[in-house]
């Protein structure tokens, strides 16, 4: 009786979202598996981490509250005042940083694979995107606590895009909703973080997951007769033991580092000493640092800004630009410029903390 | 097209900020006499933006913007080197708003100092 019951439910969502189609796909599908088919795993660690800022920074939403006078009560509250307020909080600011790290490992490693080349320019492409709207959730969410860190790491990320040419005011102006950081900007942040940023991302996600599942796994150049794994349910299970690796690190963090709330921002206080942003911004920080105030007759910091940008499309089309690795053939060239950057972002992140005087 | 644009005229206008009249004084009152003691500072509000007022060891009232004109952070009065420190990027500056070293591009504005009575007046110069 049960289990005819169970037949009948079974046929009628089958026959409404083709269940048996999707999983004959999963079947099918399978996973190359050769010397460095470690780093496919960084993806799925990525989408996994997201899942637990969806789940995390909803529930968050049940006592924040963004308002400039009771922001920053309303995260004491929750780290103080909330049953387990404190771990939602931690493993949500943990996971936001471990995520953007992994997200910088999976796309280096993609980059070193050349894992970008035809047909998985769009993949690339997206991918890049994710990492700016993640970083830029990074940014919108840094400023929500209301405290003096993440005042002055506003007040400085936003004129940065008010020193662009042509387009910096009228940006600023728009990023924080009038012309100081001000309730209007933590309000406009608050809708960046929760409205505008997920919609986009999620779209973006979904976008590039569809590439990958659509295109499978991009195999090494020079990689020949590698053999293939099922990826259900075999490549999952070892994705899932990436994740509860994963998930003990953010519990450990957690427990022994639980997230600070910080001093509440003060508009009129100078601002502390070793100020720095959070650590994926810290290589571009410590460049606006050391650049001179004037190369020839123009601003040092909007030359870097300009630099930084440039920088960033030239990446983002680097399966255009690649035209060995499109026809399959070793790029030594890229490879070079891909470990140059990496070593610069190492190094100025690594200074920052070092060398405070730098 | 021309529909797309009339649906999203509206959205963009709503999110663009309506301008709002800017709060600009001339002067204000940044302290009372004989409040600061000597090679110290004080930040306080002028308009909008913070400004500082330094009281030098030799007793000399000097008001300064506050505002690091290379990424807006505010700066600090570091009493040891009589000087004004922006902790952002390392940028220093004398009290005559002069850039010392770091990367801020421009000085910081000056204010006038007076005294009235019982209060350390700070106005812009004209």
């Amino acid at each position: 009786m049960a289990k005819g019951a169970a037949r009948a439910v079974w046929k009628f969502l089958d026959d409404r979202f083709l269940i048996s189609t999707l999983l004959g796909f999963a079947g099918k599908k399978t996973v190359p598996e050769h010397g460095r088919s470690f780093w496919y795993f960084f993806g799925g660690i990525c989408l996994f981490l997201t899942g637990i800022q969806v789940a995390t920074g909803g529930l968050l939403l049940l006592y924040y509250t963004p308002h400039v006078d009771a922001a920053h009560e309303s995260i004491q509250f929750i780290m103080g005042g909330v049953k387990f307020g404190w771990l939602i909080r931690s493993v949500h600011s943990w996971t936001a940083n471990i995520l953007i790290g992994m997200m910088f490992v999976h796309m280096f490693s993609t980059f070193f694979l050349k894992a970008y080349r035809k047909p998985r320019e769009l993949t690339w492409v997206t991918g890049f995107l994710l990492l700016v709207l993640f970083m830029a959730f990074g940014f919108s969410g840094y400023l929500l606590p209301w405290n003096e860190l993440s005042y002055f790491a506003t007040r400085v990320g936003t004129d940065i895009a008010g020193s662009l040419p042509l387009v910096g005011k009228g940006l600023k102006t728009v990023i924080l909703g009038g012309p100081e950081v001000s309730q209007a900007t933590l309000s406009r942040f608050f809708w960046f973080h929760i409205g505008l940023l997920p919609v986009a991302a999620l779209t973006l996600v979904a976008v590039h997951v569809l590439l990958v599942q659509t295109l499978g796994m991009s195999k090494p150049i020079g990689e020949r007769g590698t053999r293939e794994i099922p990826f259900f349910p075999d490549f999952l299970y070892k994705d899932a033991l990436g994740w509860t690796v994963i998930l003990v690190l953010v519990g450990v963090l957690c427990v022994f580092l639980p997230w600070e709330v910080g001093t509440k921002a003060d508009p009129l206080a100078s601002t502390p000493l070793g100020i720095k942003p959070e650590w994926y911004f810290t290589f571009m920080f410590s460049t606006l640092k050391i650049i001179p105030a004037h190369i020839l007759s123009l601003e040092g910091e909007k030359l870097a800004i300009l630099g930084f940008m440039a920088g960033g499309l030239l990446w983002m089309l680097v399966p255009f630009l690649d035209r060995r690795a499109r026809r399959g053939e070793k790029s030594p060239l890229f490879t070079w410029v891909g470990l140059a950057l990496a070593a610069y972002i190492v190094v100025m992140t690594v200074l920052t903390y070092a060398v405070p005087s730098l | 097209m021309a529909t797309i644009a009339a649906f999203l005229y509206p959205v963009v206008r709503y999110v663009l900020p309506p301008k709002r009249a800017a709060v600009s004084e001339d002067s204000v009152v940044a302290a009372k006499a004989g409040e600061l003691a000597p090679n110290s500072a004080k930040v306080f509000k002028f308009g909008t933006a913070p400004a500082v007022l330094v009281n030098t060891p030799d007793g000399t009232l000097t008001a300064l913007s506050a505002i690091c004109t290379h990424l807006t952070c505010t700066v600090r009065f570091d009493g040891e080197t009589g000087t004004l420190f922006c902790p952002c990027h390392n940028g220093s500056f004398d009290l005559a708003g002069n850039v010392l070293s770091g990367p801020p591009p421009r000085p910081l504005e000056t204010y006038t100092v007076t005294i009235s009575g019982p209060d350390v007046i700070v106005s812009r110069r004209r």
